[in-house]
């Protein structure tokens, strides 16, 4: 078989990073936190990042890691607060003027996501219209309703966590661990992925969520 | 009457989803909406993660960690459940086939604009999520909180005064006093504690207040608050 998309280590899977890549990382409520790939991502030490994840303080992730390493320049995201009453590391540098924050509601933040990969540039939804979150943004009407025009975001990165992939990258995702691992492997121009396990047989097609194709490096990493 | 407590607001508004509803529950109160579903009621429970026809918690030893809601909670499918990615969760929240969302709010005002996602607090970074797309695009937006804040301001006010989520979004609102629908006239309250008087609601509320021509007394179970 031609194509075999394993590499032995975190650390070469992300050997060709440059700083400065916008980094797409999957993840919601403990489910799909790619930590491994994470956690590599801070020992490369590649800065100025720029971190399109849903939510930059969930309690489960090693995104903190990452920003308290002060490698992160900017976050894009739907949840930017820590959980108890001292401020999480993001919240500190975010304050302190050295982490630049775009915030957008979930349903947008996919979307943009979902566009970039879609060859849409941008697109209009009914959500934030008369709320902080679409200041400055143009807004159209289209029959009796305000809309919101939002844009597509695309990154040089994306690290995701799967369930099981064979050789070609196909993977497969345990219950709510897709959430957002589809939308950011196609607006990503590198993507990896962590596998907990990989299956030398091609995956039968009926059980592919994310294809092959859009997937360029495999990890196995155990649970 | 005691007023209701936390547990007993959720049973109140869950006693009013028909069977065969899709429904959003939202974090806090809300979620405890799906504790007290008639069993008989094939409700679906979604979740902005993905999950359609979210079932009750996990057990201990049942829980997955890869198997979570919106509040990150492990929890269990019901029979007939699937599970879909972000994107398409929140093409299906905006496209209209959420039935009812149920969230808990600040402020709520008499034209149905709603606060719920930022109270100001100095320091703090923003903390949006879902909550949003499911005022703005939810079929029906319900809400769950306590008819005035701990120092006594009303929740139900004239206009906003907190940072709004959505505008003109909220037709119902369940507190610990009363049950109120949002309609174009304004507040119109349905259910009433029993033991207080129109009047006396009418000071905890920041707007007017019309009343429903056959005000029914607010009832609940008991059922013990472990908040």
């Amino acid at each position: 078989m031609a194509i075999d998309k394993r590499v032995t280590s975190a650390a070469q899977a992300l050997a060709d990073v440059a700083d400065g890549a916008r980094v797409f990382i999957t993840g919601f409520g403990g489910a799909g936190f790619p930590n491994v790939l994470i956690r590599a991502l801070r020992e490369s030490g590649r800065k100025n990042l720029t971190l399109i994840v849903n939510s930059a303080t969930h309690r489960y992730s090693l995104t903190h890691e990452l920003i308290e390493a002060g490698l992160v320049r900017k976050v894009v995201c739907s949840a930017a607060r820590g959980q108890g009453k001292d401020l999480s590391p993001f919240e500190k540098l975010w304050k302190a003027g050295k982490i630049e924050l775009t915030c957008l509601p979930q349903g947008t933040f996919a979307e943009c996501i979902r566009a970039g990969g879609a060859g849409i540039p941008a697109f209009y939804t009914p959500v934030g219209v008369g709320t902080e979150l679409a200041r400055g943004k143009e807004v159209r009407r289209f029959a009796d309703r305000d809309y919101v025009l939002e844009h597509a975001i695309t990154g040089e990165l994306a690290l995701v966590r799967a369930d099981t992939a064979d050789p070609y990258g196909n993977l497969t995702f345990r219950y709510a661990q897709v959430n957002f691992a589809l939308a950011m492997a196609t607006a990503a121009r590198l993507v990896v992925a962590e596998v907990r396990a990989v299956e030398t047989e091609p995956i039968p097609h009926q059980r592919v969520q994310l294809p092959g194709i859009y997937v360029d490096r495999i990890v196995t990493v155990g649970d | 009457m005691q007023p209701l407590n936390r547990r007993q607001m959720a049973w109140r508004a869950a006693q009013d989803i028909g069977s065969g509803l899709v429904v959003n529950l939202g974090m806090g109160m809300p979620v405890h909406v799906a504790d007290h579903l008639k069993p008989e009621a094939d409700i679906f429970i979604q979740a902005e993660n993905g999950v359609i026809g979210a079932g009750p918690l996990a057990s201990p030893e049942g829980a997955d960690a890869d198997l979570v809601d919106a509040s990150s909670r492990r929890i269990t499918l019901r029979p007939g459940a699937s599970i879909i990615d972000s994107t398409w969760s929140f093409a299906m929240i905006r496209g209209g086939h959420i039935d009812i969302t149920i969230l808990g709010a600040f402020e709520v005002a008499a034209n149905g604009d709603l606060a719920n996602w930022d109270m100001r607090v100095p320091d703090k970074g923003p903390l949006v999520g879902g909550a949003m797309d499911l005022a703005a695009c939810a079929r029906s937006v319900w809400v769950i909180m306590e008819h005035t804040t701990r120092k006594g301001s009303p929740r139900l006010v004239e206009a906003c005064t907190l940072p709004p989520t959505a505008t003109r979004c909220v037709s119902r609102v369940y507190t610990d006093l009363a049950v109120v629908d949002v309609t174009p006239g304004g507040f119109v309250v349905r259910d009433l504690l029993d033991g207080l008087s129109q009047a006396e609601l009418a000071k905890r509320t920041g707007a007017p207040l019309a009343f429903a021509p056959h005000v029914r007394v607010l009832t609940a179970p008991a059922l013990g608050d472990d908040h």
